[in-house]
Formats: structure tokens, C-alpha cells, sequence
């Protein structure tokens, strides 16, 4: 699946986005998340503050316990601050 | 009633009245037109500019989906939702929220809650270029403007 990174989240991991391909155990945006940040330190920099990071899978916000299922993207971001 | 609703995600600069215009021309039947934009400021001249990163596609998606979510709550007969991101100089607009309807209570009501949930729901981040220095910190999102949104859930 394709995975996309917005503002600090993809300052830090150093690209906008990547195909990923987690193993089968990955379930849910939380599993997403715990998986990438041990990708490397990078990624554990990007996720650190995971509770506060929000997620679109095929650009609808969802909640961190959403199953991801045969979503194609997956976008993290930090809160937004639009307007 | 089905309300006419405009929406764009763009670079460029927009002028308010020449948006709003489509929503009153012709039209003898609406009564209130509210108007708000959304201006960068200089922060007391210490900010250079705003960058405004953006979710190509998704950034259109919520806002249609808020826009339409207003003309469901309010009886509105037109909205223009116009989002703009890029670098973002002090004194020039960002965002534009336009709400047209017979009674100035709904336009008022219906633009202040797009702008609640545009602010919160749409996929748009801002980083600050402090004066002299470059590219400085992203803004942080505000309790407060999670609880504007929030109060319209109630």
C-alpha cells in the first residue's frame, strides 16, 4: 500500500511517501504505526508523539484502532492547522 | 433547497467579492451574504511568511464534505469555500468562507462553523518563516479551536 507523510511527520522520515508492505499481523493504524517506527530511527522520530498523530486511509480521517482491510493509502499527519 | 457550493484548493491569491459574486447575481431572493477571510498576519513583524502544506485531493474532499455538511444544518442557498496554500506572505489572504441565505442569522451561523471545522478537519498544516531566518517551526494545532469545533457536536 501506498503511505503518505505530512509536515513534521515527513520532515523527519525524509520523503512524502513509499509503498509499504507490512507483514499480515498488521491490523490496524496503531499496528501501522508501532511497525514503522522500528523502520528505523527516523521513524521512531516521526511517531513519537503517536497519540497525538492522525491518519486517512484513502483520505477518510479514522481513528487509531481502525482495521486498515484492502485500503490502497494510508496518509499520517500532525493535528491540523488550517484556516 | 439546494444550496450552490464552491469549492477550491489553489496557489493563488482570490479577490472576496469577485467569489461571492456568482452566489447574489441575478438573485432577488437572498437576503444576507457573510464573508469571511482569513489574512496572514506578521506577528508583530517577526513572521516572513507562512508555508501551508496541504493533502492534494483529501484537502478538497473535507472541505466539500464540511461545506455540505452546513447547507444539511442551515437553510443556505450558496457557500464558497476557497483554501489556498504555498508561501503565504503577512497581509495576504489564506482562507475565504462565503454563506449566502434570506436571514443573516443561518449565513453567520453556517460561516462560523465552516470555519470551526475547516480549521480542525481539513488536511492543512502551517510552518512559520521566521523574519531573517528561513523556514522556523510548524504551528501547533490549538485546544481552542478544537473546542469551536467541538461545540457544534453538542
Amino acid at each position: 500500500m501506498r503511505a503518505l507523510y505530512f509536515a513534521f511527520l515527513r520532515e523527519r522520515i525524509g520523503k512524502a511517501e513509499e509503498e509499504i508492505a507490512p507483514p499480515e499481523n498488521i491490523k490496524t493504524v496503531a499496528d501501522l504505526m508501532g511497525w514503522l517506527s522500528g523502520q528505523g530511527e527516523n521513524y521512531a522520530a516521526a511517531f513519537a508523539s503517536r497519540k497525538t498523530t492522525r491518519a486517512a486511509l484513502d483520505r477518510t480521517h479514522v481513528k487509531h484502532d481502525a482495521v486498515i482491510g484492502n485500503a490502497r493509502e494510508i496518509a499520517f499527519f500532525p493535528p491540523m492547522t488550517g484556516g | 433547497m439546494s444550496a450552490r457550493i464552491i469549492v477550491r484548493v489553489q496557489k493563488e491569491s482570490f479577490d472576496a467579492a469577485a467569489e461571492a459574486a456568482p452566489l447574489t447575481q441575478g438573485r432577488r431572493d437572498i437576503g444576507a451574504l457573510v464573508t469571511f477571510t482569513g489574512l496572514c498576519r506578521d506577528e508583530g513583524g517577526t513572521l516572513a511568511a507562512l508555508e501551508i502544506e496541504h493533502y492534494p485531493g483529501m484537502a478538497e474532499e473535507e472541505i466539500t464534505r464540511v461545506a455540505r455538511e452546513a447547507a444539511a444544518r442551515w437553510p443556505l442557498d450558496g457557500i464558497v469555500a476557497i483554501h489556498r496554500y504555498g508561501l503565504i506572505k503577512p497581509g495576504e489572504p489564506i482562507v475565504l468562507a462565503i454563506t449566502a441565505s434570506k436571514h443573516r442569522t443561518e449565513a453567520f451561523a453556517a460561516a462560523s462553523f465552516l470555519m470551526d471545522y475547516l480549521k480542525t478537519e481539513a488536511p492543512f498544516w502551517k510552518k512559520q518563516h521566521v523574519a531573517g531566518q528561513g523556514p522556523g517551526d510548524w504551528i501547533e494545532a490549538k485546544e481552542q479551536d478544537q473546542a469551536a469545533a467541538r461545540k457544534w457536536r453538542g
